[in-house]
């Protein structure tokens, strides 16, 4: 036959090799990112005091148990609030709270936020302008006046805040997928994937949201700090489950002794701080990790 | 080369017009655009950007932009099957498995965030409907078959690691997945050095006589279809205007505009006395669609332009297969002009 092109004879030390087997790749780069590593150690610091703490410390976060506002030290290490409840129990009887509120809400939004944004995007023309009319009416909205407005109408439950949450802060995730499918879809891989027969569904999910990814993992992540305090602003209204401690709830109860008692508010703020910067790291390193085009470095 | 005539064409297109919705105008893209294609044969379309090879490639594939395109006559009947009527369903299953397409950007048509193996195995699973592990085996046979070494390693990697040519092997396997009848090769090696090119056309050549795969190369360098081609088709404006076997179009054109584009090609004509000339060029540029076109739509470029040319010219037929959409040769004055 005409110049056919036969395997080279040597091969290369990198084709006798066994091949990397894809999630050990996905490891050892999320491995190299430190600060990714201690984003992780961090987290998982934050979820075992979730889940464990509350039975150790068997302390109700409710219960007075001293005098109010006293500063930390013996035999409270981050003192009481105004009305004399210990701070170290409300943070630790809040973390699991605080945590399942801000990755349930954030799951829910991210659902509504991704769903609508990649149909309005791969579709467009007439369902774009639908779902983006409607998506401009949550927008302009108050998010916070809507969330009270639910929780007012369907009762003070973790889970109608939770739904409360996801509904009024979809619409930023909404527009950014939009508008990364509306870039993606122009490339030619996606023309390729069609004229393999690819139908639109899988087009969808297994070829443009993948590759809208890294934008939507940096969002998830800030959006998932910003429920967190958008909890305590509900919370701060009487408008979350009076039950329920969650760090949101005691930065807003306590937030007018901010002069007289700083510990009562800086503590679970910085609880909240901490954990957004780990939520933050975490999905940073796995998105370079995730991305094929950062590998084999 | 073999001249196919007897045999029922497997690819026949006829009168295909793409009409394109532009600023509340209808611009004609495909105006009655007809050819065939038979067994083991090879197309080459060939024609200046933009004017309609690779939205002939689409419309074949029913994959024109809608809107603003849409298909407004003509049928592409695919072993007598009209795939303008059929359901969506069908195109779907069509695509990709009966007819596939190599596309012209092997750095951009792989999706980057999945292994190669993966892709490929995606589009056997699609089609034959086989399981995993099945369809990654052949993945990597069809690797082994566009001589990518070490294929089994080679599956595992992604587009980023490979060089243009290997990923045009890979898309090249993609395609030949399912063993199309068609295959839609647009301008497969424009972004590829002329070595790699060389190999490219190699193993599409090896491929289709192993499978007798009828190819439709659209080009716009007349290299690679007078490599490739049994048959041509020059394209201008959307205008189909000159069609022959590869001897007829390359040795005796009989468009103006087909041969200018040979004038234009150094290397294709024989003709050692020219050699150190100025190449010539084509003056003017290709017609803004959106004006409409009145008459011939090459008449403004054309040197033998005369005042007939203000009607547009049918279809001459000089033979089978062979046709021109001139004035000059439907009167049977001024062949070869001007060379």
């Amino acid at each position: 036959m005409n110049g056919t092109h036969p395997p080279p004879e040597l091969p290369f030390r990198e084709e006798t090799e066994a091949p990397d087997i894809p999630w050990q790749v996905t490891a050892r780069m999320f491995y190299a990112n430190k600060a990714a590593v201690l984003g992780l150690i961090g987290f998982t610091v934050i979820a075992v005091v979730g889940l464990f703490g509350p039975a150790i410390l068997q302390a109700d976060p409710f219960d007075i148990v001293g005098a109010p506002l006293t500063g930390p030290g013996e035999p409270r290490p981050m003192g009481t609030d105004y009305l004399g409840r210990d701070v170290l129990a409300g943070m630790i009887h809040g973390t699991r709270p605080t945590l399942m509120m801000a990755v349930t809400a954030t799951g829910f939004a991210v659902l509504i936020g991704i769903s609508i944004g990649a149909l309005a995007g791969f579709y467009g023309g007439r369902l774009d302008n639908l779902l983006m009319r409607i998506t401009e009416f949550f927008q302009v909205l108050p998010p916070l006046v809507f969330a009270m407005v639910i929780v007012a109408i369907f009762g003070a439950s973790f889970v109608i805040v939770i739904l409360a949450i996801g509904v009024t802060t979809w619409t930023d995730l909404a527009r950014l997928t939009r508008a990364e499918v509306l870039k993606i879809k122009e490339r030619e891989f996606v023309m390729a994937a069609r004229a393999i027969g690819m139908r639109n569904r899988p087009l969808i999910v297994g070829v443009l949201l993948p590759n809208a990814l890294p934008p939507l993992v940096i969002a998830v992540t800030l959006q998932v700090g910003f429920t967190i305090i958008y909890e305590a602003a509900l919370s701060f209204l009487g408008l979350t489950d009076p039950e329920i401690m969650t760090w949101g709830r005691m930065i807003g109860l306590s937030r007018d002794f901010f002069f007289e008692a700083w510990w009562s508010v800086t503590f679970p703020g910085l609880a909240i701080l901490f954990t957004t910067l780990c939520i933050a790291l975490v999905g940073d390193g796995l998105n370079d990790a995730l991305n094929p085009r950062l590998r084999g470095r | 080369m073999p001249a196919v005539t007897g045999k029922p064409p497997v690819l026949e297109v006829d009168g295909l017009c793409v009409d394109f919705a532009v600023r509340r105008k209808q611009v004609r893209v495909l105006s009655d655009i007809s050819f065939t294609v038979g067994r083991g044969e090879t197309l080459g379309i060939i024609g200046e950007s933009g004017c309609g090879k690779s939205m002939t490639a689409l419309a074949l594939l029913r994959m024109i932009p809608s809107p603003p395109g849409r298909i407004t006559a003509g049928r592409v009947l695919l072993d007598g099957e009209d795939l303008i009527q059929v359901p969506e369903k069908r195109i779907r299953a069509i695509r990709g498995g009966e007819i596939s397409m190599v596309f012209q950007e092997p750095m951009t048509s792989l999706n980057p965030v999945y292994t190669i193996g993966n892709q490929i195995a995606e589009t056997i699973r699609r089609h034959k409907g086989i399981s995993g592990a099945a369809a990654w085996k052949e993945a990597v046979d069809l690797l082994d078959m566009v001589h990518i070494p070490a294929p089994e390693r080679r599956v595992h990697e992604y587009p980023h690691h490979l060089s243009g040519g290997m990923r045009q092997r890979v898309m090249i396997a993609m395609a030949l997945a399912c063993e199309p009848t068609v295959l839609l090769a647009d301008e497969p090696t424009t972004a590829l050095d002329v070595t790699v090119q060389a190999q490219i056309f190699d193993l599409l050549r090896e491929i289709q006589e192993v499978h007798g795969t009828c190819i439709v190369l659209i080009t716009h360098d007349f290299g690679a279809v007078s490599e490739m081609a049994d048959r041509v088709l020059v394209m201008y404006a959307g205008h189909k205007v000159e069609e022959g076997t590869l001897d007829e179009i390359s040795g005796e054109p009989r468009h103006p505009y087909t041969q200018g584009l040979l004038r234009s090609m150094p290397e294709i004509v024989d003709d050692p006395a020219d050699i150190r000339e100025r190449l010539p060029e084509i003056p003017g540029t290709v017609p803004d669609l959106l004006r409409g076109l009145e008459g011939c739509p090459f008449a403004p470029r054309c040197p033998s332009a005369m005042p007939k040319c203000r009607d547009r010219p049918g279809y001459t037929r000089l033979g089978d297969h062979r046709s021109v959409k001139c004035w000059l040769a439907s009167e049977g004055t001024g062949d070869r002009v001007g060379s």
